[in-house]
């Protein structure tokens, strides 16, 4: 069997320095945004007492649930012992971890207290699936990073770990997953989220978003330094979205069905998916159209070869950003029935509205950029990109 | 020789001048936390269960009386900076109409107290939290801000504060980036009082110990049934209904 060897990225320091030096641009953009936020109040955002989850949840969850996938190339080439996979193991799960730490920065910055994070870390309610989600996301940083020790240490300590490690990894990025999406399921009152499926549509759609998310980052890094990446993975990635496609379709399918059909969530349905203006756009055109349906045709039309792996990648994750953004806000949006068969009104202040102020989306970007502020450093400085693959 | 017995003076009055900094940093903390565990003289009992029963067919105005009375009593709504979805709205109005009768009924809605509060459940911190006599509460110290109990209450009765507060009421503070709602007065409760809404309705609404088979609610409740909102839930709520 063929020897990989790993290398440090080769970019010039020029433009390593350049882009760090514009991410870096944002990151001081989106502390300026956290610190206004946290001085002012929430008011200068968009949220409010109906919609309590805005753009950065969107972001963060988007950003949590990619990490969850973006480390399933490294299981397919270790729990699934598919060896086509196992020179980028390195990167998935670097880019995995880059990608939670985004993701949790930005919930943390969101936060009505960010300055209590200690209070988040010393005191627990068990019955919170939150307060589980905390000490799942704190564990994949320790499981994948042991994991990657387990990829990158040549001793036989290091070799007997990797399999264990690998299952670990595995299995907790299932129940992480499944975690995130039970955030919304266990919501009684939102009849939006139904823990039937929510669990299942994050675990898949995170498998979608994460292999999009590393496809388009490993054509990039290949693309700074001016190589092909082979075609045997390029065709293995594609195969791989195109399956994820069909299997969260046929997931969101069933979820709108059941809902319609069996539970008897009539009017949530008509309202996210007919009534809702920007949020029923952004499901019919966002994640249906561009995030399911050009993709998979992107990806299996022999005609449009060219530099398809990277536009379908990319318009999986706009997609993958619009679902979240329908589950989460167009959730929300729906008023609360307070009284079956009856028409009802409220005094008082219940306009139920959200659009992102400039603060929340800089917040956001935030999170995307230090996603990749991390993870150009660590491509940079350790031995993670296959020389020779 | 001397110059070194100096030295170790001063640092000796150096490292003394640290301590007695931090334990006057600390001290305030130390005394609040034994306060606050038990700021008066008798523990909460579970034997009691706070509870409300709104009459909505005695209610005048449907309501307003007591949403003015609680807003007057906690001081909130009037956020300067806030925008109107934003204020803090511990209690509010709702009429509604049946689609059949078109019947139309109104009736404050508040906290309602659940024996098996959603917001308790999904807190990560613990900072909604019931008492022991049935008051659901957020301990404000230790909320985090996260929102996540307002996602989980199908009531809708709870709001965050988005801004920074003055001149707040002593007796019921407020803290910007945290989560509050109706506390059912527990300061007016724990010193013999009735909640504020219910002194100004007090033809409509009665307000007692569930628990006391003897107490007027619960003499009242048997005499006849009352509604909880979203019954269909099974939160067994300790704000009843009459004539919704």
């Amino acid at each position: 069997m063929q020897r990989t060897d790993f290398h440090e990225i080769e970019i010039s320091s020029r433009r390593f320095y350049s882009i760090l030096v514009t991410l870096a641009g944002v990151l001081v953009a989106a502390a300026y945004a956290f610190f206004y936020m946290e001085s002012q109040g929430h008011f200068v955002t968009g949220m409010n007492n109906q919609v309590v989850w805005g753009l950065p949840h969107v972001v963060a969850i988007f950003l949590i649930v990619t990490a969850s996938g973006a480390a399933n190339v490294a299981s397919l080439g270790s729990v699934f012992n598919k060896p086509a996979y196992q020179p980028y193991g390195r990167i998935s799960l670097v880019l995995a971890m880059s990608l939670l730490l985004g993701g949790l920065l930005v919930i943390l910055l969101d936060l009505g207290h960010a300055d209590r994070l200690i209070i988040a870390m010393t005191h627990f309610n068990f019955d919170s699936v939150f307060a589980w989600n905390i000490l799942l996301y704190s564990g994949f940083f320790v499981i994948m990073g042991l994991y990657l020790w387990s990829i990158m240490d040549r001793t036989a300590t290091a070799k007997r770990c990797y399999q264990p490690l690998a299952y670990l990894g595995f299995v907790w990025r299932f129940i992480l997953t499944a975690g995130t999406g039970s955030i919304f399921g266990v919501l009684v009152a939102r009849e939006y989220y139904d823990i039937l499926m929510m669990a299942p549509l994050f675990i898949a759609s995170s498998y979608l978003i994460g292999t999009a998310c590393f496809s388009l980052v490993l054509l990039l890094l290949y693309k700074l330094e001016g190589r092909q990446l082979s075609e045997v993975i390029k065709s293995r990635l594609a195969i791989s979205l195109c399956l994820c496609i069909v299997v969260v379709t046929l997931i969101e399918l069933a979820r709108h069905l059941l809902n319609y059909f069996i539970m008897g969530y009539t009017a949530v349905e008509v309202f996210v998916l007919r009534d809702a203006g920007a949020v029923t756009l952004m499901f019919w055109l966002g994640q249906v159209v561009i995030g399911l349906v050009l993709p998979i045709i992107l990806l299996y039309l022999p005609s449009v070869k060219r530099s398809r792996l990277a536009i379908a990648s990319t318009l999986i994750m706009l997609g993958g950003l619009c679902q979240l953004y329908v589950i989460i806000i167009g959730g929300q949006l729906q008023p609360l029935r307070l009284f079956p068969n009856a028409v009802t009104e409220t005094s008082g202040n219940l306009d139920i509205a959200y659009s992102a102020s400039l603060p929340e989306l800089m917040l956001s970007l935030g999170g995307v950029a230090i996603t990749l502020f991390v993870f150009t450093i660590a491509v940079k400085v350790l031995r993670l990109t296959p020389a020779n693959s | 020789m001397t110059n070194v017995n100096l030295i170790d003076r001063y640092r000796r009055k150096f490292l003394g001048g640290i301590a007695a900094a931090t334990g006057a940093a600390l001290a305030p903390g130390i005394l609040l936390r034994e306060a606050g565990a038990n700021p008066h003289d008798q523990a909460v009992s579970n034997k009691v269960r706070w509870g409300m029963l709104i009459d909505t067919n005695k209610l005048k105005d449907g309501g307003d009386a007591m949403v003015a009375a609680c807003k007057k009593e906690h001081g909130w709504g009037d956020e300067p900076n806030s925008k109107p979805e934003q204020q803090g709205q511990w209690a509010r109005k709702v009429t509604f109409q049946d689609k059949a009768s078109d019947h139309k009924v109104s009736l404050p809605v508040m906290c309602q107290h659940c024996e098996e509060p959603p917001c308790v459940d999904v807190c990560p911190t613990g900072a909604s939290f019931k008492r022991d006599d049935g008051i659901v509460l957020v301990d404000k110290h230790i909320c985090i801000g996260c929102r996540y109990c307002m996602t989980a209450c199908p009531y809708n009765a709870r709001s965050f504060v988005h801004e920074n507060l003055e001149n707040q009421k002593p007796h019921s503070p407020r803290g910007i980036g945290t989560v509050e709602s109706c506390n059912l007065c527990v300061h007016r409760v724990d010193a013999g009082k009735q909640p504020a809404c219910v002194e100004a309705a007090a033809d409509a609404v009665i307000f007692g110990d569930l628990n006391d088979p003897s107490s007027t609610i619960s003499k009242s409740l048997k005499k006849y049934e009352a509604q909880q909102i979203r019954a269909d839930l099974g939160l067994n709520t300790g704000v009843r209904y009459w004539g919704i």
